[in-house]
């Protein structure tokens, strides 16, 4: 079987330049199998990131030929035709650290920002509650939930977005869709706050709505309508006074 | 609402609502009133003293006043990185600049 071609960008935060492998093709190879076999055989100082292999944990993401991907479950196969070249770089729209991988502070931080983290309503002391929330799993909210948390985190919606890229306070895509599953948390009290914070510029105000989010997500989640979501529940709640 | 983009993006959704409608009736009433040429003396008997068609068509140019410099606003702090309080001051100024010229154009058909 012919050799693949493959250009991995090596550098690191000063600059960096594309470098030409040449690995063995084979029936079933992914692109994560590509750069591993290129660190193993070719170049041991090779940096990149991955853990699980199986699609699980999200720390595999890459630029694919101009395109963010979680690399584990890309096959080769999938996104170059026979002959073509293969051009791997590390995710855009984030500080390189070497190589392939690069630094997911600013990704996680914005979470944090976002108030991405659960507040529990009924016991602010974090004593067991008394009663257990009811929710029926077919409830609007509960949907709406349900629609985006399998988040796995890989950042690749965040490399993908243009807002992003045009204002570094954007907290993006996936921030906002894991304030979205919060804010239809119906056990969660912290919603004030989250609001506030995924308001305006820096929020879902500045979404154009173009998902590319949307149609990268490798989970097939939907942040682009999370973040529509977003707006819709602060315009009514400001509309009406409910904040 | 807190943030002043969470403000500008609830005037712009609101300011394009009505100017949606106000461009449909705006071209309607043009088709319907033209009926094989106005001229401008014409024009002028039908809109002095039209309370109604001052205040819709004041209305219309403040939305639109607003709904523009909304929108440049973004494209700048997008594009050029235009942003702060300082910049917002301005828009809010272009905008409203721009909306009284128009006002003061339906002024003229209403009074002049």
């Amino acid at each position: 079987m012919a050799d693949l071609k493959i250009r991995i960008w090596r550098g690191d935060a000063t600059g960096g330049a594309m470098e030409d492998f040449s690995v063995p093709a084979r029936e079933n190879q992914t692109i994560l199998d590509v750069v591993t076999q290129i660190q193993r055989e070719q170049a041991p100082d090779l940096a990149y990131r991955f853990a699980c292999r199986v699609g699980m944990c999200g720390s595999c993401a890459m630029e694919v030929n101009g395109r963010a991907r979680w690399t584990c479950r890309t096959h080769v196969k999938r996104v170059a035709a026979p002959g073509e070249v293969v051009e791997i770089r590390p995710l855009a729209n984030l500080p390189v650290i070497r190589d392939l991988a690069t630094d997911m502070a600013p990704f996680f931080d914005k979470w944090a920002k976002a108030q991405g983290s659960f507040q529990p309503k009924d016991a602010p002391d974090g004593s067991v509650p008394a009663e257990f929330s009811v929710v029926p799993p077919n409830s609007k909210q509960r949907m709406e939930a349900d629609a985006g948390i399998e988040c796995i985190g890989c950042g690749v919606c965040y490399a993908s977005c243009d807002i992003v890229a045009w204002n570094k306070d954007y907290l993006g895509p996936a921030a906002m869709n894991r304030a979205w599953t919060l804010v239809n948390d119906v056990r969660d009290g912290g919603n004030k706050a989250r609001l506030d914070a995924v308001s305006g510029d820096a929020g879902c105000h500045s979404c154009h709505s173009t998902q590319s989010c949307t149609e990268r997500c490798p989970k097939n989640l939907d942040p682009s309508s999370a973040i529509a979501g977003l707006k819709r529940k602060l315009f009514w709640d400001s509309l009406l006074g409910r904040r | 609402m807190g943030a002043p983009g969470a403000r500008l993006w609830a005037v712009q959704r609101i300011t394009a609502a009505f100017l949606g409608l106000a461009v449909v009736v705006h071209l309607v009433t043009i088709m319907l009133a033209v009926r094989g040429g106005l001229s401008a003396t014409e024009i002028l008997e039908r809109t002095r003293g039209a309370t109604l068609w001052f205040g819709f068509y004041a209305a219309f140019a403040l939305c639109a006043g607003l709904h523009g410099a909304i929108g440049l606003r973004n494209i700048a702090g997008e594009w050029l990185g235009w942003r702060g309080r300082r910049m917002d001051g301005l828009w809010l100024a272009i905008g409203l600049l721009t909306a009284a010229f128009g006002i003061r154009a339906a002024w003229g058909l209403y009074h002049g």
